[in-house]
């Protein structure tokens, strides 16, 4: 018997003060140690649905449970178990790395355990820097701060609000590597990114969110499978001024000025028409000089989708 | 009950007094004992007696009362706004915490500091002006009430307020003028008899009137009703806190 998901977001709906609504009727499971991409545009309510689940927004509507727990009416039951990195930078400028790090697991209702936390200081490579006042820290070290600090109560949930904002490519790196062993030993990992490889590099499932409503939710692999599409590129000796009426039937366009041929097709059909293609061409006196495939990135799908929708 | 949190709430508080000792600690005790040098032992010796105490010792009440006040506002707004100032509230908000645990670990801290510095001030004030203590539980009680009460008046003031502004108004422009004109500096008996009246709707009058009594053992009004008014305020204060966290008014959107 499979096992209920860890977080089911009910029927949520959030409307402002100022009249906009952030969140409509959204419905959404959240399976146990997966990793899952919540991906969006700006304002999409990326950030209100994360705000909602963690307590920080009063939902207008809906319910959440949270590892069998309501938020609302069991709210300490709930909030021990997950961590937060929110997007943007809140620190205590004139604190030291070691006392927030400690602060936040006493906060979350821990013992102190200076062990757990050293290794923790270890691992996100902050241990030089544990009697350092966050101030003089660079962005990137006062998000592995952040980091440090939703993960010294070692929670069973990990929410990442744009974990790749401002930082660099090394950190980034180390991040992923940090949530593929985090969701090792068992954490689930919602994060919400516009880095659409971010998803593409971690995500075991992608929901694309849409002026507040979930528009599909899908494992990535599937989706990329579904809606990603394959092309042949044929960069032609002589351009093309149209495409011959004999090749009418293949899914053809045109690019460069006539210079390169797009053929776009499924790969998961036994026969992608290539073979007969390159034949008609060849046929038709139609040269080439060099060919290529590629598959569509989930950026390609997403912006498909997000744009696609009236 | 999060005993951690609370712990680690109050010690993150106190750690930023330590942090901070000449502004927190050493120039409130500074600006009072000027009070003490210039009204209790310069101008004080040539004056009278009020209520057949010596103006030096008459004092020190209502000045320890002044900081006491002061300190406990601007402690405790100063230590609930700055998350809400920096964003760090995130954690607060997220965390596994009633507003009762939130309260004691910030208000606690503030209800400390101010303690302290009460404390102190008084310590100082011997070194110019001689005084007695004639009730010492009563005079901590109503240290401790008064202190309490104030912290939760300034954590009240630190959710409200949006701007630095707004958090210097109130101790500023309220309460340091209710304080100066509560019976600090002279007994309301002094007043003409409309002004006695209408300084009787000074919450201020009450703190200053029943710490005073615990040391001479003379009031303006009543010391019973000087612990219900000030007990009713710190009954107003917890509704209020109490009302906020349930709301989330000015912390979740």
């Amino acid at each position: 018997m499979s096992q209920p998901p860890i977080i089911s977001v009910r029927n949520l709906s959030k409307t402002y003060a100022s009249g906009f609504t952030a969140l409509k009727n959204v419905k959404l499971d959240i399976q146990r140690g997966e990793i899952f991409a919540l991906l969006g545009p700006n304002g999409a309510g990326k950030t209100t649905l994360i705000g909602v689940i963690c307590g920080l927004v009063k939902a207008s509507a809906g319910q959440v449970i949270a590892d069998g727990h309501d938020i609302q009416r069991e709210y300490r039951l709930v909030r021990e178990k997950i961590g937060l990195v929110p997007q943007e930078l809140h620190t205590d400028a004139f604190e030291s790395v070691w006392a927030t790090v400690n602060f936040s697991r006493g906060l979350f209702g821990k013992p102190r355990d200076p062990s757990l936390i050293e290794k923790l200081l270890r691992e996100l490579s902050l241990w030089d820097k544990k009697d350092a006042r966050i101030m003089t820290l660079s962005g990137g070290m006062k998000r592995r701060v952040m980091i440090a600090k939703a993960l010294s109560h070692e929670p069973k949930i990990l929410f990442l609000d744009e974990p790749s904002a401002g930082v660099d490519v090394e950190l980034r790196r180390d991040m992923w590597q940090l949530v593929r062993r985090l969701r090792d030993s068992g954490v689930t990992i919602i994060l919400t990114t516009h880095y659409i490889e971010e998803a593409e590099e971690m995500a075991d499932r992608v929901g694309i969110i849409r002026q507040g409503e979930l528009i599909l939710v899908e494992e990535k692999a599937a989706l990329m499978r579904k809606l990603g599409k394959k092309q042949l590129r044929l960069q032609l000796k002589t351009p093309l001024a149209a495409i011959p009426d004999t090749l009418a039937g293949y899914a053809l366009e045109l690019a460069g000025e006539g210079q390169t041929l797009i053929y776009t097709y499924d790969d998961q059909q036994d026969d992608t028409g290539i073979a007969e293609l390159l034949r008609r061409l060849a046929a038709q006196g139609i040269d080439f000089r060099e060919l290529q495939s590629s598959q569509s990135s989930l950026e390609d799908i997403f912006v498909s989708l997000v744009q696609g929708r009236p | 009950m999060n005993f951690h949190a609370i712990r680690a709430i109050y010690r993150f508080e106190m750690a930023r007094t330590f942090r901070t000792l000449m502004q927190s600690i050493a120039s409130p005790v500074l600006s009072t004992s000027l009070y003490f040098v210039v009204f209790g032992a310069a101008i004080g010796s040539r004056m009278g007696e009020v209520d057949g105490i010596h103006y030096g010792a008459f004092i020190i009440p209502g000045l320890v009362m002044l900081s006491l006040l002061t300190e406990s506002i601007s402690n405790a707004s100063f230590g609930i706004y700055m998350p809400k100032w920096s964003g760090t509230i995130y954690e607060l908000l997220s965390a596994p915490v009633s507003s009762a645990e939130v309260i004691l670990g910030y208000v606690g801290a503030a209800t400390t500091k101010s303690v302290m510095l009460g404390l102190l001030i008084l310590a100082t004030a011997r070194l110019f002006v001689p005084y007695h203590i004639a009730h010492p539980f009563w005079m901590l009680a109503f240290l401790l009430l008064t202190a309490f009460s104030f912290s939760l008046f300034g954590f009240i003031l630190g959710i409200w307020a949006d701007s630095f502004e707004k958090l210097q108004i109130v101790p500023l422009m309220i309460v340091t003028p209710l304080t100066f004109l509560g019976g600090s500096f002279y007994s309301i008996s002094m007043l003409p008899p409309l002004w006695q009246k209408i300084a009787l709707f000074n919450p201020v009058v009450y703190l200053v009137s029943g710490f005073r009594w615990s040391f001479y053992g003379v009031a303006d009004v009543a010391v019973g009703i000087s612990v219900a008014m000030t007990a009713l305020f710190m009954l107003i204060c917890l509704v209020a806190v109490w009302w906020i966290f349930k709301t989330g008014y000015r912390l979740k959107r």
